[in-house]
């Protein structure tokens, strides 16, 4: 029975599980109705369908974030700049009309996610080629991505007017699940599918723990880096491509706002080690939900878009500093020291 | 001749010579480009200390805080939020100027100490510890108030709009009236910051155990140093300063937003770094910043005086230029590797 | 005696599992210069800690002549403090700093309030000039001149500091001989000041050229203590490796005598291969089923050759053939293509995966060397890890436990398995058994030789000379970075292979 208990609580996914699990509790005691799904015109409404639904960017973008974090031991900051590159491209290049898109809409999304591509390929230049550390060298296009957002719409917000355009950030027509849900979905699979029938998550994990041993079994570390740096790329620019679909408009300045730090955060809570190495994507995945299960709460409790960020920043430090290798010292110290004292005291 | 050179200037001399030069060529070719815009007019030099001063104060600390080794990604919100308070506290609160700026400079110390404890003693990544700091203060901004708040403090605006005269560099315009340039006590300010934080550098033992532990923290512990108080002080003095670089900007703008001085954080490592700031530690001099923080000034002022540009391309060209600054610093790095 | 400057007695030290120190005296006179000898895991290094005060030790004392009270140091500032200085081996100063600064910092001198930068320079320089370094320039960053200027400096701080007793941890292993021998009159001045110099090298020559008494340990154990004069060099290393040493006139000379292998292509010859600071160029050639040995002692440039070899570190002259082709291996993979395998000598840093399941660091060889796209599946993992589980008989409750939770021993061999996995025809194993129970020592010897029937080649590096007699059919000799020369089977007795590795006996 210990054993079996022993078992769950060490495993990686207990934490954001329970995590995931408080919030839950706490929001059906604050909403009684919170798991109730009603059927509005052939589409799911509800509270836990709102939360999957609105998860689904930052599923996305945890999932590129993990294989970052876990292959470099740093994280991308750019992501939320580098969804908004995407959208502004995407939005750029099918136009503002309302009959007919400039170029075909699988072009134009095709042509956000290479833009996306090619922000990781620049970060990825950085970190696997020059060796800059991971946040400074992404810190770059944190800032400047905005910027170029900006400039291709030209300082505008780009409406996209054609109706069919909402569809990736909304329903499709008969499904009563959002599209967002299916695209998260998509992006997990494959990237299980690829972890799992490549020896690339096996490569990852490698470099992250002991890149010199790596080294020496054959591994080109620098490849590695830069090809989980080129995913996030791309993980960016599909999330960057929903964001804008549910506004149908590129708005540079707020596209992927503050989502780096959902991002990290994601990673994190999923009981992945910001100092790289081994990593579970069920655990990103989960902990992304938790995130927006959070967020979702925060909102229903009035606090605004603006202020979620300083109780997301607490979360951070608190989890970071439990998971640093100073407070375990600490810890492990005061349990020895409370176990000798017991054993005095018997 | 070059032999000369090579054998009195080291890198970090190198890294520091380009950024003045450059700042000369930029500012000489604005003066001749922008020549009827009044580009070479004194007021319009004297502009880039009266708009940065804040950024001077904020990038000296960052200096300080990159030479351990470190970085801080917070100082944007920071300043942000130091103009939120003042404002809130001013118009809504009514509490006197003078109070309002000493409660906030408690803040910034305070809020130092904190990310310091997390960075020296927790042993977290800066970056994370910031980029956390960072969300913080900008919640915390939005906490206060969400709407815009203009400052209409009488003491406040007074210190704001003090102007301190140079005869000597008057000039007539068009119409023959006289011109005399002028700056605002704010430049002061960021002058004896600048100027008491580069003798403390110096000429301190905590000034050269900054550069100490940035060097090699594990040497720097065996020779005897306090690495961990070392670090804390530095990132308590950045958190001081940063306020005080706040108190500074908002003396510019009187006024407090949410959006107030977003990617100002970039700024601050993008004039360090050009100022010959290496992100490995260990290396950086705030005379070097402050080039770094003019060489943004003048990019800025090319943009807004070139008129038809976006403003969005101050901050394309200022992360282009701290990427290649760093792409530099790689290469350096890389080129003393193999020598060794 | 009167001039005793320190002794230690009785100390006894322990690491989790481990003996590191039992009951072991030193003594240090005032004015001599003593050298502290021992292979690896010796103890000398433990020794070294516990008086600076990085380690604490369970028993025994030690005793200063300088306090009346027995010495105990609970950091190296504190030993610092009280006239211990230490000189280490990676140089422990700040390079971004001048050379002044590095000499002073901590305790630079003031003049109100402020740092008197004229006067820290004008001390450094004069300080310099004392060890005959007048030309440098004290303003400059540390990080301009070379290491052995940079040592020197290091040397400079810690005269400064007026120490009783003078620690050099290995501090000739990036000097050139020129700088050597400044480094050794530095010392002689020192020693002539009366202060206490111990001293420890790898180097032998040295020790015999600079010092006047020797202490050897082993295995934690004090061996014994010996004016330099009494002890020549081949029994130095016989001391050292702890075998008895029947007398020098066993020896026989280290001669270069080739088998006839004149109609047998080598399995992999090297040509003037060699890595700038580590190893010299060296020619050597490998036929197809021999175990070769690599001896020397440690900093001997051993592994460095293996490493060159490998591409772990990648040479920079010289070119290799594999089985008469020529092969070009500029990174590990290579050489893996071209049938290699290589156990590294440190297996945390380079060797295991930590965090990595024993399946896992079992397959990732073979994985690499197929490619990323041809995943093994799962059948074929789980047969692989069974199999050589059982081969090797590695201990192990579940296969998909990470492999640090595994004894040194274990791990050792899932590195084994890794590269037996991948079914190399040449096989480098740099230390293989360091640090494992002898259980698995001799399993892993018979594991070498019955690898060898079966057509491997395998390139042995051992500490152990008698381990190595059992295993290797020919030996190249290393010293100082250099390969110096070969025994074969009929020449490979102990008593050849210590006076080998000693070598320089003639120049004596």
């Amino acid at each position: 029975m210990s054993k079996l208990f022993q078992k769950i609580t060490r495993s990686q996914l207990f934490l954001p599980i329970v995590a995931l699990i408080l919030v839950l509790v706490f929001n059906v005691i604050k909403t009684p109705t919170f798991f109730k799904i009603t059927i509005m015109n052939g589409t799911l409404y509800g509270f836990i369908i709102d939360i999957i639904n609105r998860a689904s960017e930052l599923v996305i973008l945890a999932i590129g974030m993990t294989v970052v974090v876990a292959s470099s031991a740093g994280t991308d900051i750019s992501v939320g700049s580098v969804a908004a590159v995407s959208a502004a491209i995407i939005c750029y290049s099918l136009g503002p009309s309302q009959e007919a898109y400039k170029v075909p809409y699988l072009v134009g999304i095709f042509l956000g996610l290479m833009g996306g591509m090619l922000c990781g390929v620049w970060n990825g230049f950085l970190v696997a080629k020059m060796k800059i550390q991971p946040m400074v060298a992404t810190l770059i296009l944190f800032t400047a991505g905005r910027g170029i957002a900006q400039l291709i719409c030209a300082g505008q917000i780009i409406h996209v007017e054609k109706v069919e355009y909402r569809l990736l950030g909304s329903f499709l027509p008969g499904v009563p699940l959002p599209t967002p849900v299916f695209v998260a979905i998509l992006v997990i699979v494959i990237t299980w599918a690829i972890l799992r029938y490549t020896a690339l998550g096996m490569y990852i994990q490698a470099v992250g723990i002991n890149s010199k041993a790596g080294r020496l079994v054959g591994i080109n570390s620098s490849a590695i880096i830069f090809l989980t740096y080129i995913y996030c790329g791309l993980c960016s620019g599909i999330s960057g491509s929903i964001i804008s679909s549910r506004i149908a408009a590129c708005d540079a300045n707020n596209i992927g706002l503050n989502y780096e730090l959902d991002a990290i955060l994601a990673v994190a809570l999923g009981g992945n080690s910001l100092g790289g190495g081994k990593f579970s994507l069920a655990g990103s995945v989960i902990g992304a939900i938790t995130i927006q299960a959070l967020t979702t709460s925060l909102y229903a409790m009035q606090v605004t878009a603006d202020q979620l960020p300083i109780y997301k920043a607490i979360v951070v430090v608190i989890i970071v500093a439990i998971q640093s290798t100073e407070f375990k010292k600490w810890f492990s110290n005061l349990k020895r020291k409370y176990a000798i004292k017991a054993e005095a005291a018997s | 001749m070059i032999k000369f050179f090579k054998d009195r200037i080291d890198e970090k001399t190198y890294l520091l010579l380009i950024t003045i030069l450059m700042f000369i060529v930029m500012y000489g070719a604005g003066m001749i480009i922008y020549a009827d815009k009044g580009f070479a007019k004194p007021q319009m030099f004297f502009n880039l200390f009266i708009n940065n001063a804040g950024l001077i104060v904020t990038a000296v600390g960052m200096t300080m805080v990159m030479i351990t080794g470190g970085i801080d990604i917070s100082v944007g919100s920071v300043v942000g939020l130091t103009c939120m308070m003042l404002a809130y506290m001013m118009e809504f609160m009514k509490i006197p100027a003078g109070l309002a700026m000493a409660i906030v400079l408690v803040y910034g110390i305070l809020f130092g100490c904190v990310q310091g404890f997390l960075v020296a003693y927790l042993k977290i990544q800066p970056f994370i510890v910031t980029l956390a700091g960072m969300f913080f203060c900008r919640g915390l901004t939005a906490v206060i108030n969400s709407e815009m708040i203009n400052i209409s403090n009488a003491v406040f605006l007074k210190i704001a709009q003090f102007k301190i005269y140079f005869p000597f560099l008057a000039t007539l315009n068009k119409k023959g009236k006289l011109i005399t340039p002028f700056i605002y006590p704010s430049v002061i300010i960021a002058f004896v910051v600048l100027i008491l934080i580069y003798i403390m550098l110096k000429y301190t033992k905590f000034g050269r155990a900054i550069y100490a532990v940035g060097g090699n923290e594990q040497s720097a512990l065996l020779m005897g140093l306090n690495v961990r108080a070392t670090k804390m002080k530095t990132y308590i003095f950045n958190g001081f300063l940063a306020t005080l670089g706040g108190i500074l900007f908002c003396l510019n703008t009187c006024a407090g937003f949410v959006e107030q001085a977003r990617g100002f954080e970039m700024e601050a490592i993008a004039s360090s770094v050009i100022g010959g700031t290496l992100l490995s530690g260990g290396v950086g001099n705030v005379i070097g910043s402050l080039f770094g923080v003019l060489i943004k000034g003048t990019i800025e002022s090319f943009i807004t005086t070139q008129g038809t540009l976006s403003s969005w391309w101050t901050r394309i060209v200022i992360s282009l230029l701290l990427a290649f600054f760093i792409v530099l610093q790689s290469i350096f790095a890389s080129i003393k590797a193999k020598n060794k | 005696m009167s001039n005793d400057l320190l002794t230690m007695r009785h100390i006894t030290k322990n690491f989790p599992g481990v003996r590191a120190l039992n009951d072991v005296d030193f003594t240090l006179r005032s004015g001599e210069i003593h050298a502290l000898m021992g292979e690896n895991g010796a103890g000398k290094s433990t020794l070294i800690k516990v008086l600076t005060g990085v380690e604490d030790f369970e028993e025994g004392e030690v005793l200063v002549s300088w306090m009346d009270h027995p010495l105990i140091n609970h950091s190296p500032q504190e030993a610092q403090k009280k006239g211990i200085s230490t000189v280490y081996q990676e140089i422990n100063l700040c390079p971004n700093l001048s050379v002044a600064e590095n000499i002073f910092i901590g305790r630079e001198p003031k003049k109100n309030g402020m740092i008197d930068w004229k006067k820290m320079n004008d001390c450094a320089k004069k300080l310099l000039k004392d060890l005959n370094l007048a030309h440098i320039d004290v303003t400059k960053s540390l990080e301009h001149y070379s290491v052995a200027i940079q040592q020197m400096v290091a040397i400079a701080r810690a005269v400064d500091i007026e120490s009783k007793i003078l620690i050099f941890d290995e501090p000739t292993s990036s000097l050139d001989e020129l700088e050597t021998e400044k480094l050794f009159q530095i010392m002689r001045q020192l020693k002539n000041k009366g202060v206490g110099i111990i001293f420890i090298t790898h180097f032998l020559e040295q020790v015999y050229q600079v010092c006047d008494r020797i202490t050897v340990l082993r295995n934690g154990e004090l061996v014994g203590e010996y004016l330099i004069k009494d002890l020549p060099r081949v029994q130095l290393v016989a001391k050292m490796l702890g075998k008895d040493f029947d007398d020098l006139a066993a020896i026989k000379k280290e001669g270069i005598e080739k088998r006839d292998r004149a109609n047998q292509v080598p399995i992999l010859s090297a040509k003037n291969v060699g890595h700038r600071g580590t190893i010299k160029p060296f020619d050597a050639e490998i036929f197809a089923g021999e175990v070769i040995g690599l001896t020397g002692l440690l900093g001997s440039g051993r592994s460095e050759m293996v490493r060159s070899i490998y591409g772990a570190d990648r040479p920079d002259s010289g070119e290799l053939s594999i089985k008469g082709k020529k092969k070009k291996i500029s990174a590990p993979i290579d050489a893996m293509k071209a049938g290699m395998g290589f156990l590294p000598e440190d297996r945390k840093a380079e060797g295991i995966i930590s965090d990595l399941s024993v399946r896992e660091n079992i397959n990732i060889a073979l994985q690499t060397k197929r490619g990323m796209f041809r995943p093994l599946n799962q059948r074929e993992r789980a047969e692989f890890t069974e199999k050589y589980i059982k081969l090797l008989q590695i201990k192990v409750a579940n296969p998909d436990s990470p492999v640090k939770q595994l004894s040194g021993g274990n791990q050792q061999k899932v590195i084994l398995a890794r590269w037996l996995l991948t079914n190399p025809d040449f096989l480098i194993l740099d230390e293989p058994t360091r640090g494992i129970d002898v259980g698995t020592k001799t399993e892993i010897q018979k594991l070498v030789l019955k690898l060898a029937e079966e057509g491997m080649t395998i390139m042995f590096i051992s500490s152990e000379v008698d381990e190595m007699l059992r295993t290797v059919g020919r030996m190249y000799v290393l010293r100082d970075g250099e390969l110096v020369g070969e025994l074969t089977e009929d020449q490979m007795n102990e008593n050849a292979v210590m006076a080998a590795i000693a070598g320089g006996e003639k120049d004596e």
